[in-house]
């Protein structure tokens, strides 16, 4: 069976600084992978290196079988791999309308019944058609979270790539998108690469993760490993210690 | 012993132009030398309440209030001048990321030292060395090399840290941290709980940490206050935050996923209207 996605060797770096330093990986479709780190650690630059944001020096990037070099993509890469960045404040255009915000990508593809999408779209994420003609600063942290997600998902990728998607919200609205990113996936049967810093998060989301330091992966292991304390990294630790909240005992 | 503040059915409002506009509708509490917390979903006005106590509410807004109390003073009906006073002196805030709220344009080190000359008359000699006293107090290894450093130079931790060390530099008795954390990476956010949780100890000051993370709250705080919608719904000690009987309670401490729990889908917060009447 093809990986959905297959990352062989990349290399990417800025001014002779190795930002991701030979990384692997390989994740099976319809698997949910989190990639944990400190900031700097560069799992974003492989999200983005994936996403053709960033450009890799060297290395090999599949996707469905497909390869891709480090610049240019053709349209179907962009169909079949969508991404949803961390602040929803930034990544929605302030002067567009959400319907001319999820317009473009539709058009962009060439798709039909382009009304009809958008509706349902909407619809999807559990905002209905009274948020069509609205603008993005008339929005809530969550909602825009949603107008994001909804554009990711209408152009029907298989995969979805996730950069921090709920570090900007509340916890309480952190439930409801990570329910919304949940039932998506199994509805449409999508493989995800979810980075975040929070391992109840991973540990709700994804069934493998990766651990990031300084450009390396240091360790691959199944989510249950965490619960059970299985692994190696000192990172890991950390971030399991700040997971459970602060204490004074620790410190 | 004398509360170090008293707030009693303390109302921010703010005129809009489809109305008025009520962040804080009557929140009355009193704050000893302890650890508040008050928690809170965005638009509840956990915020607003600590910038109303502060005096940063902006000019447009109204506050009314029973009673507003900073120890024997009253905040509202204080001049200008003796708020600015206070402020820094007597209350200090720390707010959400460092990157903002720090003067990008000065050393780290002036800004403390700007402090320290506004409240106290000291030589420039004597601030400096104050300054790296602080700097160092929070745990900043190299103090002197930080001193002259700007604030995009520092990395987050650092540079909230830095806010830290400005903020206690003239010692005030009561800390009001706006999300002090929220900016910072997960691993640095301990360290700088942990030496804000030191400082307030030592120094035995009164601390109101805002947040809207229910979880960090509870585990730092020795009391907390439940905001939904302008209105305090649940007081309780943090200890017996497991035992919450406000549904907004519970439903704040049950969203959060864990490790060793295993619920899909997550439970959603509950929103009813008669909780905000």
């Amino acid at each position: 069976m093809t990986s959905a996605l297959s990352v062989q060797d990349m290399l990417v770096t800025y001014d002779g600084f190795a930002a991701l330093d030979h990384v692997s990986v390989e994740i099976p479709p319809g698997e949910s992978f989190g990639i944990v780190g400190e900031s700097g650690s560069g799992k974003s630059t492989l999200l983005r290196a994936v996403a053709g944001l960033a450009t890799f020096d060297s290395g090999t990037l599949s996707v469905n079988g497909r390869p891709y070099g480090g610049k240019k993509r053709d349209k179907e890469f962009y169909r079949a791999v969508q991404m949803v960045f961390q602040d929803p404040y930034g990544s929605l255009h302030p002067r567009q309308t959400v319907d001319r915000l999820l317009l473009e990508p539709l058009v962009v593809h060439g798709f039909q019944d382009i009304d009809a999408r958008i509706a349902r779209a909407l619809d999807e994420v559990g905002l209905g058609a009274g948020f069509r003609f609205r603008y993005s600063h008339q929005l809530s942290g969550g909602q825009r979270q949603r107008i994001a997600i909804a554009r990711a998902l209408i152009v029907e990728p298989k995969i979805l790539l996730l950069d921090e998607p709920t570090s900007a919200l509340d916890a309480s609205i952190q439930a409801e998108i990570l329910n919304l990113l949940e039932q998506a996936r199994k509805d449409r049967n999508l493989t995800f690469v979810m980075v975040s810093h929070d391992l109840g998060v991973i540990n709700h989301m994804c069934e493998r993760l990766a651990v990031m330091k300084t450009g390396k992966i240091v360790e691959t292991i199944p989510a249950s490993a965490l619960r059970n304390r299985e692994f190696s990294a000192d990172y890991t630790r950390q971030l399991l210690i700040a997971s459970e909240g602060f204490s004074r005992t620790a410190s | 012993m004398k509360p170090l503040l008293t707030v009693e059915d303390l109302r921010v409002s703010f005129p809009t132009r489809t109305g008025l506009v009520e962040a804080v509708r009557g929140v009355s509490f009193t704050l000893g030398r302890e650890r508040l917390g008050i928690v809170g979903e965005s638009g509840s006005g956990k915020s607003q309440t600590g910038r109303a106590i502060m005096g940063l509410t902006p000019g447009h807004a109204k506050i009314t209030a029973q009673k507003l109390a900073f120890g024997e003073t009253d905040l509202l009906k204080a001049s200008p001048k003796v708020r600015r006073d206070m402020r820094g002196r007597q209350i200090a805030m720390i707010l959400q990321d460092p990157k903002y709220s720090l003067n990008p344009v000065m050393t780290i080190g002036k800004q403390i030292m700007e402090t320290l000359r506004t409240h106290e008359k000291i030589s420039s000699g004597a601030a400096r060395d104050r300054a790296i006293a602080m700097l160092e107090a929070v745990q900043i290894r190299d103090a002197e090399r930080v001193f002259k450093l700007y604030p995009h130079e520092v990395s987050g931790g650092m540079g909230q840290r830095a806010m830290i060390a400005m903020m206690l530099v003239c010692g005030p008795e009561l800390l009001i941290a706006d999300e002090p954390t929220s900016a910072l990476d997960v691993t640095v956010q301990l360290e700088v709980l942990s030496i804000l949780d030191k400082l307030v100890a030592d120094r035995g000051m009164g601390l109101i940490l805002v947040s809207h993370d229910l979880r960090l709250v509870s585990s730092f705080c020795d009391r907390v206050i439940v905001m939904y919608a302008g209105k305090i719904v649940e007081e309780l000690p943090s200890a017996d935050l497991a035992n919450a009987k406000h549904p907004y309670t519970q439903g704040l401490l049950n969203c959060l996923p864990t490790l060793g729990t295993d619920r899909h889908p997550l439970p959603v917060l509950e929103r009813k209207k008669e909780w905000a009447a």
